[in-house]
C-alpha cells in the first residue's frame, strides 16, 4: 500500500442516471478494499452506503449560503425589498412580507437595502456529512443534502476534499468516487482535479445521448476516460453506436456487462456484485477494475 | 392542469413514463410534455414531433465598463456568490458563479456593470397532432440549472392555457431543480423501482414532496425486479401506487431504440389509462 507513487482519484459518472455507477462503484471499492478511500458524491441521491455499511463514526452539518429572514418589528412595509428581489421570494402574506425560504437564492441584495435594517441573512444548513468506517476496513466519507438545498456542488467539494485528505493522511493508493448524474455543478465538482473517469452507460439512445454530453464536459478537464457498458446486449445496434464513439473520441473500452439481474440480487443482500457467488457480470468487474489500475501507472 | 414527473433515483424511468403518458393522454386531450431535465434531456428521443420554434435561452450578467469603473469595491462586497472580483486595477466577472441578481449592477454608484445577456441554453417547441412538446438543453459548462428550467415553465405558461394538461418531466434528485420543477404541480407522479436503492430514494422524493405539500402518486417501474419493499412502504403510508410496470427485456429493447411502449405492450396500455383516470380525477377536483 502507499509508497512513491501518489494517490490516485478514480471517479465513476455516467451522465443518465441509473445506468449502474453505484453498483460499479460499491464492487471497485470492494476489490480496492483498504488500499481505497471511498466517497459518495451523489449527495442529491446518496445509495452507496446501503451497500457499505457504515457506522456513522463522525457527523457534521454543512452549512452554505445564506437565507434572508425578516425582522417583523423593525419592518416598515415598504416593500423595498420585495422590488429589488429577482427571485419573487419575498410575497406579502396575511399584510406581512414574508421571506419563501425555497425560493429565496441567498444573495442579501434585499438586506443591503432596506433602509430599517430589518433583514438579517442566517447561515442556511443544507446538509450533513459524515465520515464512516465501512465493511472493507476503511473509510467513506458520504452525506445527504437536505431537502430542496442548493449548492449540492460545494457540499460534493466538501466530501470529496475531506476523502483526498483521509487518503493522503493514511497513505491509500485511491479515492473512489462515485459521481451523481447530469452535466450541471455536481458532476463539475465530482470531476475537478481527478485522475481517471469511468463512464457507466447502457446501449439506449438516451444513456448514449447524456454519455456524449457529459463527456464533451470530461474533454473540458482533459482527463484520461474509460467506459464500461452496463446491459451491453439489449441492443446490439446501439452498443456499436457506442462503440464507435468511444473509438473516435479515444474513450478506453473497459468492459461489456451483460443483462444479469446479478446486480439486483446483490443490492437486496446490501452487498456489490463482485461480493456474491460467481456471475460474469463480477468476472468482468474483477478484470476492469485491473485495466483501470493499469492504465493509471 | 400541472402534472410533474419526479423520482430521486436517476433511471426509474422518468421519461419513458412521461413520454408514453403525454402520447396517451393526446389521443383524448390537449397536451404539452415539457422536458425540465434540461442537463440531460431526452424525451425528444422518443417522440416523433416536428420543431415549430427554437429560441436561445440567456441568463444576466453584469459586465465591467472600465471607463466608468471608480474601483470602490463595492460590487465585490455585495456580491455573496464571489462572481465579482477586484484584482487590482480591474473586475473580473466569472458568468458560471452569478446567480443573476442584479445587486452588483444595480448597486454600483457609477453604473459601471451593467446586466447583459448570457447564454445558458436553449428551448425547441415541436408539435403533432394533440401534442406540443417543449425542450430546453443546458449548454455544457453552466453550471446552474435553475434559471433555464425557470424560463421553460414560463413559456409553456405564456403559450398553453389551463385547459391543457401540462406534464413536467423533472430532473432526478431533491435538491434546488427539481423543487423548481415540482412547486406549480397540482399532483406529481414519482417514478420508482422496486429495489433497496429505488426505495431509499424515492423516501427522499417523498419527503420532499411533503415538504412542498403535493398531492402525489407513485408508480413503480420494472415490477418483479428486486423486492417488496417499496409495495410494504407504500402499504404502511397509504401512498396510492397508481400502476405497476412489469419488469420486461421486451420494453427494454423497445426502451434502448427509442420507440415508444405502448403500443406494443398493452400492460403498458393499461398502467397509463389507470394513471390517465387518476389524473382526471385530480383535475375534476380542482374544478370544483
Amino acid at each position: 500500500m502507499g509508497g512513491l507513487e501518489p494517490m490516485k482519484e478514480i471517479v465513476i459518472i455516467s451522465g443518465k442516471g441509473g445506468t449502474g455507477k453505484t453498483s460499479v462503484t460499491s464492487s471497485f471499492a470492494i476489490l480496492a478494499g483498504e488500499n481505497a478511500i471511498v466517497a459518495d458524491c451523489d449527495v442529491d441521491a446518496a445509495d452507496m452506503h446501503i451497500l457499505m455499511q457504515p457506522d456513522f463514526e463522525k457527523t457534521e452539518d454543512f452549512y452554505s449560503g445564506e437565507l434572508a429572514v425578516i425582522n417583523q418589528d423593525d419592518c416598515t412595509q415598504c416593500g423595498v425589498c420585495a422590488d429589488v428581489c429577482r427571485f419573487n421570494a419575498i410575497p406579502v402574506i396575511n399584510g406581512q412580507y414574508i421571506v419563501n425560504p425555497l425560493s429565496c437564492e441567498g444573495c442579501g441584495y434585499c438586506a443591503r437595502v432596506c433602509p430599517t435594517n430589518a433583514i438579517t441573512n442566517i447561515d442556511l444548513k443544507v446538509g450533513k456529512w459524515f465520515i464512516s468506517n465501512i465493511k472493507t476496513g476503511t473509510t467513506m466519507v458520504h452525506a445527504k443534502l437536505g431537502i430542496g438545498a442548493d449548492n449540492s456542488g460545494k457540499l460534493v467539494t466538501k466530501v470529496k476534499n475531506e476523502a483526498k485528505q483521509l487518503a493522503k493522511e493514511q497513505n491509500k493508493d485511491y479515492v473512489l468516487i462515485d459521481g451523481s448524474p447530469g452535466v450541471g455543478c455536481p458532476v463539475v465538482s465530482s470531476l475537478s482535479g481527478a485522475h481517471f473517469v469511468v463512464l457507466v452507460t447502457e446501449p439506449t439512445v438516451s444513456a448514449l445521448h447524456d454519455l456524449k454530453r457529459v463527456y464533451k464536459l470530461v474533454k473540458k478537464f482533459n482527463i484520461k476516460a474509460g467506459c464500461i457498458i452496463n446491459k451491453w446486449d439489449i441492443n446490439e445496434k446501439t452498443g456499436n453506436e457506442i462503440k464507435e464513439y468511444l473509438k473516435e473520441e479515444g474513450i478506453l473500452h473497459i468492459a461489456d456487462l451483460p443483462y444479469e439481474e446479478s446486480f439486483t440480487k446483490a443490492m437486496i443482500q446490501g452487498k456489490a456484485v463482485v461480493e456474491i457467488g460467481e456471475s460474469k457480470v463480477a468476472e468482468l468487474l474483477k478484470e476492469s477494475w485491473e485495466t483501470i489500475k493499469q492504465s493509471l501507472t | 392542469m400541472n402534472i410533474a414527473i419526479a423520482s430521486g433515483k436517476g433511471g426509474t424511468g422518468k421519461t419513458t413514463i412521461s413520454t408514453n403518458l403525454a402520447s396517451y393522454l393526446a389521443e383524448s386531450d390537449n397536451v404539452v410534455l415539457a422536458d425540465l431535465d434540461v442537463e440531460e434531456p431526452n424525451s425528444k428521443l422518443f417522440l416523433d414531433t416536428e420543431l415549430i420554434h427554437k429560441e436561445d435561452k440567456f441568463k444576466m450578467i453584469p459586465e465591467w465598463i472600465e471607463d466608468k469603473c471608480t474601483l470602490c469595491g463595492i460590487c465585490q462586497k455585495v456580491c455573496n456568490y464571489h462572481a465579482v472580483i477586484q484584482l487590482g486595477p480591474s473586475i473580473l466577472v466569472f458568468p458560471e458563479l452569478c446567480h443573476s441578481c442584479y445587486a452588483c449592477s444595480e448597486l454600483c454608484p457609477d453604473n459601471a456593470l451593467p446586466m447583459i445577456p448570457l447564454k445558458m441554453g436553449e428551448l425547441a417547441h415541436y408539435k403533432k397532432g394533440n401534442l406540443d412538446f417543449i425542450e430546453s438543453r443546458l449548454e455544457i459548462g453552466q453550471e446552474l440549472a435553475v434559471p433555464l428550467i425557470a424560463q421553460t415553465i414560463d413559456y409553456v405558461n405564456e403559450k398553453f392555457s389551463d385547459k391543457y394538461i401540462k406534464i413536467y418531466d423533472s430532473p432526478p434528485g431533491t435538491s434546488c431543480p427539481v423543487i423548481e420543477a415540482t412547486k406549480d404541480a397540482d399532483f406529481v407522479i414519482l417514478v420508482t423501482e422496486p429495489t433497496p436503492f429505488g426505495l431509499n430514494d424515492l423516501k427522499l422524493a417523498v419527503e420532499t414532496m411533503q415538504e412542498l405539500k403535493k398531492e402525489f402518486g407513485i408508480v413503480i417501474n420494472r415490477n418483479g425486479l428486486g423486492n417488496a419493499g417499496v409495495e410494504i412502504y407504500c402499504e404502511e403510508n397509504n401512498f396510492p401506487i397508481l400502476a405497476k410496470i412489469p419488469n420486461s427485456k421486451e420494453i427494454a429493447r423497445l426502451y434502448s431504440n427509442g420507440n415508444l411502449i405502448y403500443h406494443q405492450i398493452p400492460e403498458m396500455k393499461a398502467s397509463l389509462e389507470k394513471i390517465k383516470q387518476h389524473i382526471y380525477k385530480v383535475w375534476e377536483g380542482l374544478n370544483r
